[in-house]
C-alpha cells in the first residue's frame, strides 16, 4: 500500500489527471453557488458575448439565458451522471463477474449468455423506445439507463480476473478453513483485484459522461434540466457556429474533453503505479 | 581453454540499491567439458548463465572479463554480442518450452532465426532435418504449431534450434525441471549426445537437481549466494566434497533406497543471506557448523586444493 | 477400519462447449489410508494424483464411487457437517506463495481458522495454542508472526501451513507436492516433519512425482498412471521388486547420486510412450499380501 502511494505521487500522469479532474469537481461544487441567474431563465440580452461588467460572465445564449449558469449546472450533472451511471455499471458488473468467475459451471454459462445479450442490444434503439414511453425523463433515469447498458464489458473483464484468482491455492485453503463463499469473494478475491476495480471504475465513470453527452446531443437527454451535452445540442440547433456565438458551445465541449481526457490519463498513470513492470526505473 | 571467466560481477539495479547476484566469479571450462552449475534458488546460477549471453534490462555488468576460445566476449555490449549469439555461444533459457511463439509454426520460427543470422533456410534444411530425426522428431514437426507438441517434444525442438549453428558453448538453464522423470532422462542424455556428435563443444548445465548432473556432467560447480563454493569432477563432488555447504547439501538428498526409518536425513538450517547488502565475510558463515571468526571477517578465495578441485573455504584451504 | 477409504472413484470432466465431450481424469481408484500411516501417491503430470487429493477434501466433486472418512461418505456433507469434517482433514498445497493471499499477512491463515472454529477462545489462550503449534513445526514465533508472505521463505511458509493444520487436531493430512518448490536443503526438514506427524498418529496422503521422496517417507505406495492405479503395496515391495513395466520404467529413469543410468540406448520412445497404456479390460491382481499389480486380462 505504501509502495503504491510512493509511486502514485511521483507519477506525472496520475498527478496531472487527478489535478484537472479535481479542479473541475471543485468548480462543479462551488460554481453554481456563484451563479447570478437561474440557468433556464430568459432575461438577459440576446446573444451577448462574455463580459465582466455585468453578471453574464460566459455570455448569453441566442434566447438570453446565462451561459455560465447553464455551464455549472451541466458540470454538476456530468459528475452526477458519471458517478451514478458508472457506479451502477460497476456494481452490476462486479456482481455478475465475480459470481460467474467464482462459481463456474452452469452459473457461469447462464451469466455469460446474459452478458452477451445485454452487450449486443442496440442501446440507441432501446433508448428511443424508452423515451417514447416516459413523459418526463430526469437525470436519474438517464444515469440508470447508462449504468444498466454499460456493465457487460466490466463483467467480462472481472470474470476473467476472478477465474485466475479462484484457481490460486489460497482460495482452496480458505474453503478448507470453513469460510463461506460470500466471505471468500469479498475478503479474499475482491481485495486482490482492488487496483483493477479502481481503474475499471474510472473508465466507467468517464464512459458514462461521454455517453450522457452523446445522448443529450441527439436530444434524448433529461427533459427537465440543462446539461453540457444539451448546451451543445441547442447551440448547434440555433446555428451558433455560423453566428459566431462561440461562448455557447466552446465551454461545454472543452469541459467534457478535459474531464474525460484527464480520467483516461489518470488511468494510464494508475496502471503504471500498480504494475511494476511498466515503471521506468 | 573454451571459456575463461575472470572476476565476473553482475548486479541487478533496484530501487533499494544493487542486488549483488554474481559477485566475483572466476572459473574455466575446457574444450569438450560439460560443467554442471548447481545451487539453490537465488544463488545466482541463472544470472551467471544468462549474463554470458545477454544482459536483461535490470542487469548490469559491474566488472570482470569473459573470454571464449581465446577472444574476449563483449558481454556488456548488447549489439556486439549479436554477432556471437547462437554462433559461438548459445542458450536454452529457463521455460524455453513456453518461449515458442504460439502463433507461428516451428518451421517459421527457425526460418526467422536463421535469417537473422544471415543464413537461408534451404541451406540448412537438410542438416536441420537430420538433427530433428536424431532427437526423435519427425520432419513433419516443422509444420506444426507449438501447442500441438508435448512438453518433451518442445524441449527437444528448442534444444535443436539452439544448437543448429554449432556453437562452442551451450548454456542450458533448468531444461529438465518441468519435465516428467522419464522425459528428463531422455533430454539429459541428449545433451551428452550433442557433445559426442560435436554439435556443441562445451556446455554449462544449470540446475538445482544435482542427481541429474551426476549422470551427465564431467564437472560440477556449486554456487552459494553469488559466490562460488566448490568446483570438482562430478565423482569428487558426490564422494569427497570439501566445502561445508556441499557436504551438507549432498547429505540432505534422498536417494531411492534411503528410508526415513533407517536413516533420517538432515537439512541445512537457516536461509541464504540477502544479496542487497551481503555479509562481508564468507556468505555461508551463518549456517556453517565450522564457522570461525576469520570466516566472518574475510571472504575466502576460490583456490585450487587438489588437481582439478577448487574450493572457497578457509578451513579447507589451510 | 481405515481412516480414509477410496472405493471405485472416478472423476470425469465435461469439456467443450456445454460439456459435450468427456475427459476421464481418474478411473476406478480404490485404496485406503490408515492412522499413523504415510501413503505416497506417485504419478507424473496428468496422472490424476492432484485430482484425487482434491476429491478427498471436497474441493472437487467425485463423479462416481465413494470416499469414506472413518466409515462415513464425505460427498453428502454440507454446511456444519462439512465444517466439522475439515476439523479432522486438512491439506497443504504445492506452491507456498500461491497458498497465501498476498495482500494480507501470513498469519492471517490462523485467524481464518480461529474465526471459524475457535470463536470464543480468549486471546492469550489462542496465543499459547499458536505458539505450541509453531514449536511443533520448529518455527520461532517471533520470526514468522506478523510478517507478509514475501518476507518469509518457502520452507517457512509450508511449515506455517502445517502448523495451521495442527491447530485443528486433524487426523488426516493431504500433502500435495508440498516440497517440490522448496530448495534441497529445506526439503528434508519439511519431510522429516511429516515423519514426526506420522509418529503422532496422523494419516498422511503424500502426493508426489519424485520417487526418491516417496521411498524415503512412505509406508505404502500407489503408482498412478493416466488416472489408473498400475501398482500399489508396501513401499519396500513396490520399489524393491516392481512388477508393472511402468513402475520399472520410472525406477530406471530416476537419476541416482551414486551410480549412472544403465547405458541403455537413448531411445526416443523413452518416457511415457515406451510402456503401453493399460486397457480397460485390465484388472488389479494381488501378487502377495500388500503388493497389487495391474495385469491385462488373460
Amino acid at each position: 500500500m505504501k509502495e503504491a502511494l510512493y509511486f502514485a505521487v511521483r507519477n506525472r500522469k496520475l498527478v496531472f489527471g487527478a489535478s484537472v479532474v479535481g479542479a473541475m469537481l471543485l468548480f462543479a461544487i462551488f460554481g453554481p453557488l456563484l451563479a447570478q441567474h437561474p440557468a433556464l431563465e430568459y432575461g438577459g440580452v440576446l446573444s451577448h458575448a462574455p463580459t465582466t461588467h455585468d453578471s453574464y460572465w460566459f455570455g448569453t445564449t441566442l434566447l438570453g439565458q446565462d451561459v455560465y449558469a447553464q455551464f455549472v449546472t451541466g458540470l454538476r450533472l456530468a459528475f452526477v451522471v458519471g458517478a451514478l451511471g458508472g457506479g451502477i455499471a460497476a456494481l452490476v458488473g462486479m456482481l455478475v463477474g465475480f459470481t460467474a468467475g467464482y462459481r463456474g459451471g452452469i452459473v457461469d454459462e447462464v451469466l455469460n449468455m446474459l452478458t452477451n445479450v445485454v452487450l449486443v442490444i442496440p442501446t440507441f434503439a432501446l433508448l428511443l423506445v424508452i423515451a417514447a414511453y416516459l413523459q418526463v425523463r430526469g437525470i436519474l433515469a438517464e444515469a440508470v439507463f447508462i449504468g444498466m447498458t454499460s456493465w457487460p464489458w466490466a463483467a467480462r473483464a472481472l470474470r476473467a480476473q476472478t477465474f485466475s484468482l479462484t484457481s490460486r491455492d489460497f482460495v482452496g485453503l480458505a474453503r478448507l478453513s470453513g469460510s463461506s463463499s460470500w466471505r471468500i469473494m469479498t475478503r479474499e478475491i475482491a481485495p486482490n483485484m482492488s487496483s483493477y476495480i479502481v481503474m475499471m471504475f474510472i473508465l466507467l465513470f468517464g464512459n458514462a459522461i461521454l455517453i450522457a453527452a452523446t445522448l443529450d446531443f441527439i436530444g434524448l437527454g433529461p427533459s427537465n434540466t440543462i446539461s453540457l451535452g444539451m448546451m451543445m445540442q441547442l447551440s448547434v440547433q440555433n446555428a451558433a457556429l455560423q453566428l459566431h456565438l462561440w461562448w455557447w458551445f466552446v465551454p461545454p465541449g472543452i469541459a467534457i474533453m478535459l474531464i474525460v481526457g484527464s480520467l483516461y490519463v489518470m488511468n494510464v498513470g494508475l496502471d503504471e503505479v500498480f504494475n511494476p513492470k511498466l515503471r521506468s526505473l | 581453454m573454451a571459456l575463461s571467466v575472470d572476476d565476473l560481477r553482475v548486479y541487478y539495479r533496484t530501487l533499494k540499491g544493487d542486488v549483488r547476484a554474481v559477485d566475483g566469479v572466476t572459473f574455466d571450462i575446457a574444450d569438450g567439458e560439460i560443467m554442471g552449475l548447481a545451487g539453490e534458488s537465488g544463488c545466482g546460477k541463472s544470472s551467471l548463465g544468462n549474463s554470458l549471453v545477454y544482459l536483461t534490462g535490470r542487469m548490469r555488468l559491474v566488472g570482470g572479463r569473459v573470454e571464449l576460445d581465446g577472444r574476449e566476449l563483449p558481454v556488456a555490449d548488447f549489439r556486439a554480442m549479436n554477432e556471437h549469439r547462437f554462433r559461438d555461444i548459445s542458450v536454452i533459457p529457463q521455460y524455453a518450452m513456453s518461449a515458442l511463439n504460439p502463433t507461428r509454426r516451428i518451421g517459421g520460427i527457425i526460418g526467422d532465426l536463421l535469417r537473422s543470422r544471415g543464413y537461408r533456410m534451404d541451406e540448412i534444411k537438410s542438416e536441420l532435418i537430420r538433427r530433428l530425426e536424431l532427437v526423435g522428431l519427425d520432419r513433419g514437426v516443422l509444420d506444426l504449431f507449438p501447442i500441438e507438441l508435448s512438453g518433451g517434444m518442445k524441449q527437444r525442438t528448442v534444444m535443436v534450434i539452439s544448437t543448429l549453428l554449432d556453437p562452442s558453448l551451450l548454456i542450458a538453464d533448468e531444461i529438465t525441471s518441468a519435465l516428467d522423470v522419464s522425459t528428463q532422462k531422455a533430454v539429459a542424455k541428449m545433451l551428452v549426445e550433442f557433445r559426442e556428435r560435436e554439435f556443441v563443444k562445451s556446455m554449462i548445465v544449470i540446475t538445482h537437481d544435482i542427481s541429474i548432473l551426476v549422470q551427465v556432467a564431467d564437472t560440477i560447480m556449486v554456487m552459494y549466494a553469488g559466490h562460488l563454493a566448490e568446483k570438482a569432477s562430478a565423482q569428487t563432488i558426490i564422494e569427497s566434497p570439501r566445502h561445508p555447504y556441499t557436504k551438507l547439501l549432498i547429505s540432505s538428498l534422498p536417494e531411492v533406497g534411503v528410508r526415513y526409518t533407517e536413516r533420517k536425513l538432515v537439512g541445512i538450517p537457516g536461509i541464504p543471506p540477502q544479496l542487497l547488502d551481503p555479509p562481508k565475510g564468507c556468505r555461508f558463515a551463518d549456517r556453517c557448523p565450522l564457522a570461525r571468526a576469520q570466516c566472518r571477517e574475510e571472504c575466502p578465495p576460490f583456490v585450487q586444493v587438489a588437481e582439478g578441485h577448487q574450493v572457497a573455504c578457509w578451513q579447507e584451504a589451510a | 477400519m481405515s481412516l480414509v477409504e477410496f472405493d471405485n472413484c472416478c472423476k470425469i470432466y465435461k469439456v467443450g462447449a456445454f460439456g459435450s465431450k468427456r475427459l476421464t481424469a481418474v478411473r476406478d481408484v480404490s485404496f485406503d489410508i490408515g492412522a499413523g500411516e504415510v501413503v505416497s501417491l506417485i504419478g507424473e503430470s496428468g496422472s490424476g494424483k492432484s485430482t484425487i487429493g482434491r476429491m478427498i477434501l471436497r474441493l472437487s466433486p467425485v463423479t462416481s464411487g465413494q470416499i469414506r472418512f472413518k466409515g462415513t461418505d464425505v460427498a453428502p456433507l454440507k454446511g456444519d457437517a462439512l465444517k466439522e469434517y475439515y476439523r479432522h482433514a486438512q491439506a497443504v498445497f504445492q506452491d507456498p506463495f500461491s497458498s497465501y493471499n498476498p495482500i494480507y499477512r501470513a498469519d492471517r491463515v490462523f485467524k481464518l481458522v480461529k474465526d471459524a472454529y475457535f470463536r470464543g477462545v480468549p486471546r492469550d489462550e489462542w496465543q499459547r495454542k499458536l505458539e505450541t503449534s509453531l514449536e511443533a513445526v520448529s518455527l520461532d514465533p517471533s520470526q514468522v508472526l506478523h510478517k507478509f508472505p514475501h518476507q518469509l521463505s518457502g520452507g517457512q511458509l509450508q511449515r506455517l501451513l502445517v502448523a495451521r493444520a495442527l491447530l485443528l487436531d486433524i487426523e488426516f493430512l493431504v500433502a500435495d507436492e508440498i516440497i517440490s518448490m522448496l530448495d534441497a536443503s529445506t526439503r528434508i526438514d519439511v519431510l522429516n516433519l511429516l515423519g514426526d506427524l506420522k509418529a503422532r498418529g496422523l494419516g498422511i496422503l503424500f502426493i508426489t512425482h519424485d520417487l526418491s521422496l516417496g521411498n524415503y517417507i512412505s509406508d505404502r505406495t500407489v503408482i498412478l498412471r493416466k488416472g489408473v492405479i498400475v501398482e500399489m503395496g508396501a513401499t519396500e515391495k513396490v520399489f524393491g521388486d516392481p512388477q508393472h513395466p511402468y513402475t520399472q520404467m520410472l525406477l530406471a529413469s530416476v537419476p541416482h547420486l551414486h551410480h549412472r543410468w544403465e547405458d541403455t540406448e537413448a531411445s526416443w520412445q523413452a518416457g511415457d510412450d515406451a510402456v503401453e497404456v493399460d486397457s480397460h479390460e485390465s484388472t488389479l491382481v494381488t501378487l502377495e499380501p500388500d503388493h497389487i499389480v495391474r495385469r491385462e486380462a488373460a
